[in-house]
Formats: structure tokens, sequence, C-alpha cells
């Protein structure tokens, strides 16, 4: 039987990657992606905690969690082709047409 | 070390590897096949977890849905690898101690209250399927109808979007 | 050495399981295309292949060492690692779709435990969701390889195909849960335990006559996503080169049309599980003299097989022929001589004889039907077959809600 700490410590350690990901990549796509790993993170100590309490809880959230993330990346991924399409590029630091 | 215990190792570690890829690698569309492999991995920790339908409806919905999304989008806009300034080099070695810390921290906090909690098998009265249905068309009904309005307004948006402009 | 084989016997029976499994797989594949060269010859009023053995029958094995020796070149600019890594994924979730397919209700009591036909146990709950999930990771397989291949056509073809198998997926997914309200359960031994309620039904208890409509959306869904014939743009000679796999040559390309044939297999085997009965009798269960049926279809090919052979042109058909057909009646004589070992191959036998028979119905089509042009395959799929596996869903929950209620059946 695993215990349950080992989910959560891995579920730290994913979206510790998942938010260094977001920060130190360039690429607005990958950073996207990195978002994902972030919620899959989140997902995991969801289920986690849901066998370790017996409930169903967790599960059904973790459904609703899927289903936002997927609405979300529709929306983005749209916005992202509108932003390469009109800068011709898809790295964040050339998207600074608002900086002082 | 008993087999599920060797098998979350593995799959732990196939996830927490295909994460670094996810970093490490200079090509979108190898970072979208590193986080392939992380949701596989982890839908095999749902698995392990006997929560065999999210198990499931992740393979189904983040692997051959939304990844699929990402990997057409990378294609279609022939994203080619990326360039790093100097300052985005300078910032990872900070940047990686303080996420280090900030994991870290999560992870005892959530360790240290949670020590009571012994990780029991559910002793599966009703299926993980026929259970989670239940509580979805019982308690949770009003969110179920929220996200429909919400998948709804994400389709109109991502349709409006993408749209070529009418000359 | 002997206790390490009774405590790990369940891992070492799934090994040779999964061996045994694989290589009838490949070897179904390899006559699946002498096949379906035959039967379209035969619509197109022509022979097929018909000198390499007696009836074109050692085909395939030249087929296979023409791959085998081809050269395999790796084109210029190609991302190697996606490169390499397409074909493998395309087989390997082929594959691995196979393992949760239960051939027989049956265990054989082997040396002291139970050995069940089909890789993975029966009590899976999730066992057609699970299929869902392999057949939606297969996009990948095709959408890496015409992006890998560093050129126009290839990439046109794989965008497609990705479009095109990840619409008609969600028809496909959307036809079956009519199925799965009828019969409650996910997991496929129970699809078929559901349709034997009548027993004295018989062919009339099968999911067919319920479910047509979703039986016609569920079948025209997985040709379109299995990229075969009338669905085929994606890789159509005459429109896009070869489409996504172009760039592919021997061994590679043998591993996509593997893959191509295996997920025609699979496709089969859920139709006659869900749709057909699955391992059920046609005749109703009463009627036990309808056991010698098989034993006698097997006898009477085995027959025709050995007149067939005796008149044979080359002397090498006139030997190996009487040789097979000797073998199939021979195994038909057996069964009617062994009763138990009849009624344990019953359900197989449907089984195969079904799978055999879709495998037929999409040859025939593919030799039949021309092919559907790009946005009119797209408009099919959102306009026409989503909407009716949603209607399809609506009324069949209505039948079972007014069968609880009014007439108190369940």
């Amino acid at each position: 039987m695993v215990p349950t700490n080992y989910y959560v410590i891995l579920s730290a350690i994913l979206f510790g990657l998942g938010v260094f990901a977001f920060i130190f990549k360039r690429n607005i796509i990958t950073i996207f992606m990195s978002i994902e790993l972030m919620l899959n993170a989140v997902n995991l100590a969801f289920v986690a905690f849901s066998q370790a309490l017996g409930k169903l809880d967790g599960q059904v959230f973790v459904l609703f969690v899927i289903v936002v993330a997927a609405a979300e990346a529709a929306v983005g991924l749209g916005i992202i082709i509108l932003i390469a399409r009109n800068r011709q590029t898809l790295n964040v630091e050339r998207v600074n047409l608002l900086k002082l | 070390m008993t087999a599920p215990l060797l098998v979350f190792f593995v799959l732990a570690g196939l996830a927490v590897i295909g994460a670094v890829s996810l970093i490490l690698q200079k090509h979108p569309i190898h970072s979208a096949l590193s986080l392939i492999v992380v949701m596989v991995a982890l839908a095999g920790l749902y698995l392990l977890l006997g929560a065999e339908f999210v198990a499931a409806v992740q393979i189904i919905v983040y692997g051959g849905a939304i990844m699929v999304l990402f990997v057409f989008v990378i294609m279609l806009l022939n994203a080619g690898v990326e360039e790093h300034t100097s300052i985005s080099k300078m910032a990872g070695a900070p940047g990686l101690l303080l996420v280090v810390a900030l994991a870290g921290l999560v992870a005892a906090t959530i360790v240290r209250s949670t020590d009571s909690i012994q990780g029991t098998m559910q002793t599966g009265v009703m299926s993980s399927t026929s259970g989670v249905s239940n509580m979805i068309f019982r308690e949770f009904v009003y969110p179920f109808e929220l996200t429909s309005f919400l998948i709804l307004v994400a389709v109109l948006g991502a349709t409006v979007l993408a749209q070529r402009e009418k000359s | 050495m002997n206790s390490f084989l009774n405590t790990n016997a369940e891992l070492l029976i799934t090994v040779v399981k999964i061996a045994l499994l694989l290589f009838i797989v490949l070897t179904v594949n390899a006559y699946l295309t002498w096949f379906e060269r035959k039967v379209v010859a035969h619509i197109q009023s022509r022979w097929g292949p018909h000198r390499v053995g007696p009836h074109g029958l050692l085909q395939p094995l030249a087929d296979g060492v023409k791959f085998l020796f081809k050269e395999d070149p790796t084109p210029a600019g190609v991302d190697k690692f996606v490169y390499y890594l397409a074909p493998l994924l395309a087989l390997a979730l082929a594959l691995t779709a196979i393992a949760l397919i239960p051939f027989g209700p049956d265990p054989i009591r082997l040396l002291g435990h139970d050995v069940y036909l089909g890789i993975a146990p029966p009590d899976v709950n999730i066992g057609i969701l699970g299929l869902f999930a392999i057949t939606a990771l297969g996009v990948y397989g095709v959408a890496l390889a015409g992006w890998s291949s560093n050129n126009k056509y290839s990439l046109l073809g794989g965008l497609r195909s990705t479009a095109q198998m990840i619409s008609y997926e969600l028809a496909m997914t959307m036809s079956v849960v009519g199925v799965l309200l009828m019969a409650g359960s996910f997991n496929l031994k129970k699809i078929i335990e559901a349709q034997a309620h009548h027993p004295e039904w018989g062919i009339f208890g099968w999911n067919i006559w319920p479910q047509i409509l979703g039986f016609f959306c569920f079948f025209v869904a997985a040709i379109a996503e299995t990229n075969r014939a009338p669905f085929d743009l994606p890789e159509a000679e005459s429109e896009l080169v070869a489409g996504f796999h172009t760039e592919y040559a021997s061994f590679k390309f043998a591993m996509f049309f593997i893959a191509e044939y295996t997920s025609m297999i699979t496709v089969s085997c859920l139709c006659s599980i869900l749709f057909f009965g699955g391992w059920l009798s046609p005749f109703p269960a009463s009627w036990t003299f309808t056991h010698y049926v098989p034993p006698a279809i097997l006898i009477l090919f085995g027959l025709w097989v050995i007149w067939d052979g005796l008149h044979y042109e080359t002397i090498f058909g006139r030997m190996i022929l009487p040789v097979i057909g000797f073998v199939f009646a021979g195994l038909g004589a057996t069964f009617i001589l062994l009763p138990r070992v009849n009624g344990f191959i019953q359900a197989p036998f449907w089984l195969l004889s079904k799978i055999l028979f879709f495998l037929f119905v999409y040859v025939w089509m593919r030799g039949t039907l021309p092919r559907f042009r790009y946005d009119q395959l797209m408009a099919y799929g959102w306009k026409l077959l989503l909407p009716l596996s949603i209607v399809n869903v609506i009324i069949t929950s209505f039948v079972i809600l007014a069968k609880m209620q009014w007439w108190g059946a369940k």
C-alpha cells in the first residue's frame, strides 16, 4: 500500500516544475503547457486524498478541473493563434507593445 | 519492495522525467510529447489509486483531445526552436532554487498536517464509475450544468477568435 | 525453480498469452492483406494474387520478405526522434487495443490456474472506455508522422487525417452510449451477457435490433477513424501522393500498414461484441443440436478445400491444399467426437466468424464505394453522425425509462 504522503510529495514536485517552466520558458505554447502540468499536479493530489478519505468527491472535482482545463486550452490557443498572426512571433519577450 | 510500491516509483519517475524534459527541450513539439508522457504516467497513478474512470477520462480528454489541440497548433504555426536572452539564462539558477523551496514548503506543510490519514483502500461498494456519476447527477448537478455553459462559451469564443479577418 | 514458477504463475501465463496473441494478430494481419487483395480483385472482375502459392496464399510471405530487404532511407531535414517515434507509436497503440478484448467467456483449467481467453481479466470494469482511450491516443501516430517528414504533402495529409480522426472519435464514442445504457456497465463481458438476457430469442436478442441507429453511426465513424475507404483521403494515392506516410519507406511503412489493419481487426471485434452478440450463437439456446453447426461448417470447408486442391493447376497446390483441407476437416471431426471440447469452442467460433464477417464488410466497402471529398467528410462527421448518435442516446434513454416506470422490467 502506497502511503498518501508519497502522492502529495510527487504532486508538489510536479507543481514546482510547472511553476519553473512557466517562469523560465519563452515560447507561449510551452508556457501554456506548463499551466496544464500544474493543473495535473493538483488533480493528482485530489485523487490521492479522495482515496485516503474513502469519499468520491475528489474524483468528481478532478472531472470538473479537466473540463475547465479543456475550455481554457481551447480559448487560450485561439488567442495564441491571433498573436502569432499579428506579431509573427511566439516569443513572449517580443510581445511588449504596452511596455513603457 | 511490494508490487504497488514498485509500480508507484516507476510511474512517478516517468512523470518527473517527463516534466523535467518539458523544461529542458528546445522545440515545443518535444515539450508537448513530454507532457503527453506525464499525462499517461498520471493516468497510471490514478489506476493505482483505484480511480479507473478518472484514469480513462484523463487519457481520452487530456491525452487524446487537449494535447492533440496543442500539437495541432504547434504544427500549424510552424513553431521553431526558441531563443533565450542573456537575462533569462541568468535568472535560471536562482529561479530553480526558489521553486525547489516552494515545492518543498508545500509538500512539508501538507505532509505534516496529514500524518494521521492512512491510505485506506475503498471497500468498493460502488465501482468508481457509478459512484462518480451518482455524485455528479445528484449533489453536483448545478456545477455540471454550469460547466456545460462554460464549454459552450469556450467553443463560441475559440471559433470567433480563430476566424480569418473579413476584408 | 518449481516455487518460482508457482508464485509467478499468473505473470508467466500472461507473458505466454501476450506472445501467442501477438503472433496470431500479426499472422492474421498478413493474411488480411491477402484477403483484401483477393476480394477487391474479384469485385473488379480480376483474379488478384494467384501465382505465388496456391491461390496466392504465399503472397504475404513474399511481401514480408520484400519489406525486410528494401532500402530504408531517412529523408534529410527530418526531426529524427519524432520521425522514428511515429510508426512505433502507431503500431504499439494498435496492438495494445487487442489486449482488452475478451475472446471467450470460460477459462481453460491449466495446471491449477484459470486461463482466460484474452489478455485482460474479464472483470476489467472500464473495458470499452479503455479501448476508446487507446484509440484516442492513436491520433498521435498520424499527426507526428505528417509533421516530422519535412514535406508539405505529408504535413497536409497529417493535419487532415488528425482533424478527421478526432471528429469521428466523438461520433464513435457517443454512438456506443446506447449500448452502454442497455447493458449498464462498461465491462465487455457484461455487455455480451446483457444480450443473452432472453436466451430463447437467439439472434433477435442481439443489440443490433434496438440499436440499429447506433450501429450505423458506430460502423461509419469507426471506418473513418481507422482511415479506411471511403474515408481514406489522407492517404489517397491520387490526391496527396501518399499523405502522411509519403516519406516512410519499407519497414516503417509496414509498421503503419500493420497498425491500420490491426485497428480494423479491433473495430470488427468491437462491432461484433457490442452489437452482434459477441460469442453468443445466433440460434436459441434451447436448440442444443445447433452445437454441431461449427464442426459441420469446419468439415464442409475442409472438404471443399480438398476438392479444390485435387483439381489445382500446379503440383505444389495439389500437394498443399488437400493437407490444409484435411486439417480443417480433422478439426471438425475432433470437435464432434469430443463433446466437452465442442462445448468450449462454441463461443470463440461464433466470435471469430462474426469478426471475419465484419472484416469482409470492410473490404467490400473499400472495393465498392468512391472516396469522400474532405469537406464532405468533415460535414458528414459533424453535421450527420454526431446529431444522429445524440438522438440515439435520447431515444434509448426514453425507452429504458418507459420500461422501468410502466412495464416494471429492468
